[in-house]
């Protein structure tokens, strides 16, 4: 399994009472009263040194994202953060953008173009996320309204592969992006292009699209392998019905994890952090998170006939509840053993090849973060790395240029 | 307010029998309620969806009534053959065609009011009278209207009645634990907002001026989703326009007032076109 450290870049000092005071962490916490510059000066530094430490230590890649007027991961845009990636990765590690938030880009060939120069920097590392987008950032941010978010992503999907695949110049003549002209350069360094990955909270429409595309899918949730089970089964389903193989390296999870010592230790160095991100991080009223036609008919109703874990993990976090925490898979904490056995388990369940690794939550300061990236990455790394072998698939979406780790590693 | 039945039958509150008809238009299955006699009127509803409620009874006492389904609620492909205001407005024209309907009455409470009011603009001959219920379609810093998507589900009887504690509070959004009832009411929602987000201006400024029509704006006094202040928007850029300000009424001065507004809708719509 590819392990890749993926950094939320959250705000690390909010007000204790702030779920109380403040009606959201997305879209309406009042900057000039709760961003001060200054500190965000210095996680951004801290967040950086955290990317480049877990890329010296093994990492397979290191992830970015991108998310708009929030506390819960104000990383605007990710790939400033990839550039100096790109720059300060030594031990060339895939960095993983997922991603661009398409529908946002008008025209979408400056998505094209900028992970065409982030490949381009990186000499073939990129990994060229596409997710649809929260409705926060899409509908509430940035204006689009909600039903034209699927149709906006689609269409720049195909004009983004268009761009970096088709000799330029040449027209397209989309509904949200008219151009007469499309001749990007460069074109992407690798050929045909960066490896698509797709990120999503289970809408049937992006797993056709990644069947149809051979792009691969992450699903990014908080809410573990308990609940993801039932999405990542309609994944899995949805491929087998499209005739797609099973390889698990077409899916990805994201997972908080806490390592220390022992089982004890990482209960009293991170319930702290990790009831911070689900009582604050995650503060969003259910009206921000998905305007009325964010999701289409179909998605809908599978929504609503599948349970959401939100509340469970809301009560669990206010009660300092690290036990059910653990039980439920919001978080895999512990000792090296105890992750990796749970991390084993729940990919194996899930079916997935690549693990999102969440290993900075919510106001985990620096020092501990480096902790917990460190023994991550040198005790339960090794018992990851080869669960998948014996299967002998091959990982067709890892960037060309990224070094391959899992063919040195040594067998755990 | 009775919700719809999902048979041509419609259930109603008084004898009168409602038509439910679907017309094509295109390749939309436009859904259109239709009672009375008399003038024909066509009815827009606004965000919180076509219901046949005692304003368009009492209409349609004295009017053939032709009440619309907004576009995109039922089908969501509909929406993708409507991608703006335009198209939007020639669907109303050419289903005023399909109807065989040549010159109309228009009513249109709220977002439908704004529709009416670009439709008259689009096509002023063939709007012979147009009756506004607190329209949007403009956007005044001073008084802006709140976010109906971004607001819990809860406030929206203080913004929309001016009695939040009255009957009508109830209807205003489905059961919390009914998802399918929700559901439906947020694929309403989402047609609408298909065409107001994210600000409820799209332009009418630079259009209304072509509106022949007498026009009667409606405003209940109270109303606190879309102020009054909007009215002198609307009366100081139309050719013909009166106000009448409804006391005791918020933003469905119809539904909390039936009997005031009809007793200047009707009189109006009796008035020579």
């Amino acid at each position: 399994m590819r392990s890749i450290f993926f950094h939320l870049m959250p705000y690390r000092d909010l007000p204790a009472d702030f779920e109380q005071r403040y009606e959201s962490i997305w879209i309406t916490p009042p900057n000039t009263e709760l961003c001060d510059p200054r500190k965000v000066a210095q996680y951004y530094q801290w967040n950086l040194d955290e990317l480049e430490l877990a890329d010296r230590l093994g990492f397979d890649g290191v992830g970015v994202n991108e998310h708009h007027q929030n506390g819960y991961g104000f990383m605007a845009s990710p790939n400033l953060m990839a550039a100096a990636l790109a720059r300060r990765t030594p031990n060339n590690s895939a960095i993983m953008v997922l991603g661009n938030t398409l529908a946002l880009y008008s025209p979408a060939t400056r998505v094209a173009e900028e992970f065409a120069m982030l490949d381009v920097l990186s000499n073939g590392r990129l990994a060229a996320g596409f997710p649809v987008g929260t409705s926060m950032d899409v509908n509430f941010c940035y204006g689009i309204p909600p039903t034209q978010t699927r149709p906006r992503f689609r269409e720049a999907e195909e004009l983004i592969t268009q761009a970096w695949t088709r000799p330029g110049p040449f027209t397209f003549n989309g509904r949200y992006n008219q151009l007469r002209y499309v001749n990007p350069w460069p074109q992407p360094l690798q050929k045909p292009h960066p490896p698509v990955w797709l990120a999503g909270g289970g809408s049937v429409e992006t797993w056709e699209l990644a069947a149809a595309k051979n792009y691969t899918y992450s699903y990014l949730s908080f809410f573990g392998a308990k609940f993801g089970k039932k999405l990542m089964d309609g994944f899995w389903a949805k491929m087998d019905e499209l005739g797609v193989d099973r390889n698990p390296f077409r899916a990805g999870f994201a997972q908080q994890i806490c390592v220390s010592e022992t089982d004890e230790r990482a209960e009293q160095e991170y319930l702290e952090h990790v009831t911070y991100f689900f009582n604050k991080c995650l503060h969003i009223p259910s009206y921000f998170f998905e305007a009325p036609g964010y999701r289409t008919r179909k998605s809908t109703e599978f929504a609503i006939k599948t349970n959401q874990p939100g509340a469970i993990a809301a009560a669990a976090a206010l009660e300092k509840n690290w036990k059910t925490l653990n039980e439920e898979g919001f978080i895999i904490a512990g000792s090296p053993s105890t992750v990796a056995d749970r991390l084993i388990e729940v990919a194996k369940t899930l079916r997935v090849g690549n693990l999102h690794a969440l290993l900075q939550i919510g106001s985990m300061p620096h020092e501990l973060t480096k902790k917990n990236i460190t023994l991550f990455a040198e005790e339960v790394m090794p018992r990851i790395r080869h669960i998948w072998d014996a299967e002998g698939w091959t990982h067709e979406w890892w960037p060309s240029g990224a070094a391959s780790r899992a063919v040195t590693g040594v067998q755990a | 307010m009775s919700e719809l039945a999902s048979e041509s039958a419609v259930q109603s509150t008084t004898e009168s029998p409602v038509d439910e008809r679907i017309v094509q238009v295109g390749p939309i299955a436009a859904r259109v309620l239709v009672a009375g006699t008399g003038e024909p009127l066509l009815f827009l509803h606004g965000a919180g969806g076509l219901f046949w409620d005692p304003f368009l009874e009492e209409l349609a006492r004295r009017h053939t009534v032709y009440a619309v389904e907004h576009p995109g609620a039922n089908v969501s492909e509909d929406l993708d053959h409507l991608p703006g205001l335009w198209e939007l407005v020639l669907f109303y024209d050419e289903l005023l065609d399909a109807l065989g309907l040549d010159a109309v009455r228009v009513v249109g409470h709220s977002f439908g009011g704004m529709v009416a009011a670009e439709l008259a603009a689009n096509s002023p001959r063939r709007v012979s009278r147009l009756v506004l219920l607190c329209p949007v379609g403009f956007w005044r810093e001073d008084h802006p209207v709140p976010d109906i998507a971004g607001i819990p589900p809860e406030t929206l009887p203080q913004l929309v009645l001016a009695d939040p504690e009255g009957p009508l509070a109830a209807t205003l959004s489905p059961p919390a634990d009914d998802p399918q009832a929700l559901f439906e009411a947020a694929m309403r929602m989402a047609s609408i907002l298909h065409f107001i987000w994210p600000l409820p201006d799209k332009g009418l400024s630079r259009r209304i001026h072509r509106v022949s029509a007498p026009t009667l704006l409606v405003w209940g006094e109270q109303d606190r989703l879309v102020d009054p202040a909007y009215a002198e928007e609307f009366t100081s850029r139309l050719r013909d326009s009166r106000l009448a300000l409804v006391p005791d009424a918020g933003h469905l001065p119809q539904l909390e007032q039936t009997g005031a507004v009809l007793a200047q809708v009707l009189p109006f719509l009796e008035g020579p076109s």
